[in-house]
């Protein structure tokens, strides 16, 4: 065993729940494994399926989608729309083998440390699953 | 645009980011990125100095991208904008990079990695910025009118403020007069005002006020359009009384023989089933509550109807609805007490002589049920022993677990009722602090801790028995002495924890704003913005934002007024810059982004005989679905295209090189 794997994740989250809430995290210096890289959308409804498995193919071990609570959207609507898409992806994913790699998390604008924890938990769950290697495989044809 | 020039800006932030990594490092490893052209770091990058240092770079080596590594573009998006637009660049050429909040603020234990994932950060934004292009924002007219949604003290402060500017009001309440919890109090803190009497003027003002039309005995159902055009739909319920014929003489209310539990007195008094809140009420015009009305339950009497001089009374009255256009909202819908049966130690619903605080000022005001006089329920004896129990629920996990933040002073203002009106009365008062925060508070609680026969117990009571003759026996352990207190006594006040109003959950989701833990509105910034919230036109007032006493809820209030006044006297709103556009060459008119759109601001239509998608923008407010849909990429979302993100996204996922 050399190094602990350190796992690369990227995180979708929207403008008014969850990056909000990320960011209340930092002003309220609560830590999480450094491993997420976020990208901010205004909704989690822009989050296009592709762009997930763009993340995957592309290097990532691992994808969070995070949005408002159900009930809590700012475009009234959106987390919903993202929530169907999620299962449809799950679906796809599976037959990938790659079901575990994603996941979506409803995050608040004061869930702060909800934050914290959803990240660790999935840091910790992606470093299990250990390195996904897909750009590897794609690029060695 | 031509050639991409890009310049990147690294802010150390004192030692908030520079403490922990080196923005030098960071900057000299944007400079070897793709079409950087200048890349720096800097003390703060906000600062007067900061900001004319990326103006002049941007002059100065003609630079058409600027990315800021800084903090959360929460924070200062709008200052780099401004930085832009004076040197003549579209605002929408910025990109941040939240190196503060995402990155040192939570990686310090291991600078290495927060210097990594920071230098990753700024490369993906290098890679975004090579497709950010310019963003024209659309401006719109507003509606110069406001509603205010709840007539207690907020209400009425923000409508007045509002109105004196010269902006046409629209004040909603539910019950049949506004007032509110104020005016159910007998005197105020820590000045021991007469509560009704410091708020009934503004009431009559409210009433009287040109520029304010109020609803009362009405409710919001329904919030459509956007920011500066609202549409909103308001029941005004049945009263059973034409109040264009009525004047208020108050005859009916009189002569009624039904009577009902009277709301304003917290259940202790009754009421006619005709009648007003309070003597003073605004509007002075009676409602008939179907409940309790002889005519409703029995189909008799009719008396009200008899008496009426001028005819007013409707017994076929219906729900009658109206339709508003206003530019901003104000939610002032403050707050409900906590349910105290759920503290069933404290036996409250089940002994007589256990009421909550609002319950004494009932008892404690000459129009409540006693007409003044401090009493025990259960005999109207004098109590000679009354225990006020601070943080009835409140600071507890298993019930609320913030402050109330007004029931200390309450307390302290509760002993002086108990000592004016028995002043030979023990007061024991069991507290967990006393946190005496505001003006005056602290000379207040000192004034009245140092009576005779007022004793202050660091504890919160065990369980409380009633004994044969209605007195309340509990066992406290004082933690400031270390002893165990065994209390008789004849009243037990329950300093109640506070709560959102019940109804007030479906409000907010018409009003698509979001709450905190304790199911309060959230503010836009709980510092620097608390009277804001995420939708635009729509401002907070009084404790719906969180508890207040009255002098806070008051100053939130008037700053809820003055931003919604800043708001409506800019005279026109501006769209999203998140727009969706259309690439019409690519649209095919398939229709399936109108099919997601929430705010119905897709249209297809017939143009050149081919069907093609058309966004309104006044209504799109920028979410993105749409692009997120259209299975061609002929929707885009403006400074979110689908190759700015997946250009981040592959650069996030790849690492930087």
């Amino acid at each position: 065993m050399g190094e602990r794997f350190e796992p690369r994740i990227v995180v979708f989250a929207c403008n008014w729940c969850s990056y909000a809430g990320i960011d209340l995290a930092g002003v309220s210096r609560i830590k999480y494994p450094h491993n997420v890289r976020i990208v901010k959308v205004m909704c989690s409804g822009r989050v296009h399926p592709e762009m997930v498995l763009k993340a995957l193919v592309d290097g990532a071990d691992g994808v969070l989608i995070t949005g408002c609570h159900p009930g809590d959207c700012h475009y009234i609507s959106g987390n919903y729309k993202t929530m169907r898409r999620y299962l449809l992806l799950r679906k796809l994913l599976r037959q990938l083998g790659l079901e575990e790699r994603v996941r979506l998390e409803w995050i608040s604008a004061s869930e702060g440390d909800r934050w914290a924890k959803v990240a660790t938990d999935f840091v910790e769950h992606i470093r299990r699953l250990g390195p996904l290697r897909l750009k590897e495989v794609m690029s060695a044809e | 645009m031509g050639e991409v020039r890009i310049g990147v800006y690294i802010c150390h932030c004192g030692k908030n980011i520079g403490g922990v990594i080196n923005p030098s490092r960071v900057a000299e490893f944007a400079s070897k990125l793709p079409n950087v052209v200048v890349a720096r770091d800097y003390m703060y990058m906000c600062s007067s100095p900061g900001q004319m240092l990326i103006e002049e770079d941007i002059k100065r080596h003609n630079l058409n991208r600027v990315i800021v590594a800084a903090c959360s573009p929460r924070m200062h998006e709008p200052t780099f904008q401004g930085v832009l637009k004076k040197a003549g660049l579209n605002p929408w050429l910025l990109e941040m990079v939240n190196i503060r909040e995402h990155v040192t603020w939570v990686h310090e234990d291991v600078p290495d990695k927060a210097e990594e994932k920071a230098k990753e950060l700024v490369y993906a934004a290098v890679m975004r910025a090579q497709h950010l292009y310019e963003i024209t924002i659309h401006r719109l007219p507003v509606v110069k009118s406001a509603l205010v949604i709840g007539g207690g003290i907020a209400g009425i402060r923000a409508a007045l403020d509002l109105a004196n500017a010269g902006i046409k009001v629209y004040l909603v309440e539910k019950k049949q007069s506004i007032g509110g919890k104020m005016a159910q109090l007998d005197k105020t803190f820590p000045t021991l005002d007469c509560s009704k009497c410091i708020l009934t003027p503004l009431m009559v003002d409210v009433a009287r006020h040109p520029n304010i039309t109020i609803y009362a005995y009405s409710e919001v159902v329904d919030v459509s359009g956007s920011a500066g055009d609202f549409k909103v739909k308001v029941r005004l319920k049945p009263t059973y009384v034409d109040w264009s014929k009525c004047t208020g003489c108050g005859y009916c209310t009189e002569r009624c023989p039904a009577r009902a539990p009277r709301e304003f007195d917290e259940g202790l008094g009754t009421r006619k089933a005709i009648y007003f809140d309070f003597p003073q009420a605004v509007p002075r015009r009676p409602v008939i509550d179907p409940k309790y009305c002889l005519w409703f339950t029995k189909g008799i009497c009719r008396a009200c109807e008899k008496l009426c001089p001028v005819g007013a009374i409707d017994f076929n009255q219906k729900d009658r609805y109206i339709e508003l256009n206003v530019g901003a909202i104000i939610v002032a819908t403050g707050y409900e007490l906590y349910d105290m049966t759920k503290l069933r130690e404290y036996g409250y619903g089940k002994y007589k002589n256990v009421i909550t605080g609002l319950q004494l000022e009932r008892l404690s005001d000459a129009d409540g049920p006693t007409k003044g006089k401090i009493v025990r329920l259960s005999d109207g004896k004098e109590p000679e022993t009354v225990a006020i129990v601070l943080c009835a629920g409140s600071r507890d996990e298993k019930h609320v677990r913030y402050c109330c933040r007004f029931g200390c002073a309450a307390a302290i203002k509760h002993i002086y009722y108990v000592k004016h009106s028995v002043p030979e009365a023990k007061v024991f008062v069991l507290y967990t602090d006393i946190r005496a925060f505001g003006k005056g508070y602290e000379e207040f609680y000192q004034r009245l801790r140092g009576m005779d026969d007022v004793y202050f117990i660091r504890g919160r009571p065990a369980e409380i028995f009633e004994a044969k003759d209605g007195s309340l026996i509990f066992d406290v352990f004082d933690s400031n002495t270390g002893q165990l207190l065994s209390i008789k006594a004849d009243l037990v006040v329950l300093e109640s924890a506070v709560v959102p109003p019940k109804d007030w959950e479906s409000l907010r989701r018409m009003l698509k704003i979001s709450c905190d833990p304790g199911g309060f509105a959230l503010e836009l910034h709980p510092k620097l913005r608390p009277f804001e919230t995420t939708a635009d036109g729509i401002f907070l007032a009084g404790a719906i934002q969180g508890p207040k006493d009255i002098p806070d809820t008051v100053a939130h209030a008037a700053a809820a007024a003055a931003a919604a006044i800043g708001f409506l006297s800019k005279g026109e709103v501006e769209s999203t810059p998140y727009l969706a556009v259309v690439n019409e060459d690519l649209c095919s008119g398939c229709g399936l982004c109108a099919s997601v759109c929430p705010f119905d601001a897709i249209e297809i239509k017939e143009e050149g005989g081919r069907r093609i998608a058309k966004v309104n923008v006044i209504r799109c407010k920028g979410c993105g679905a749409c692009a997120a849909t259209c299975p061609s990429g002929a929707m885009q979302q403006n400074y979110f295209t689908d190759t700015q993100i997946v250009s981040e996204v592959s650069a996030l996922a790849g690492g930087a090189k």
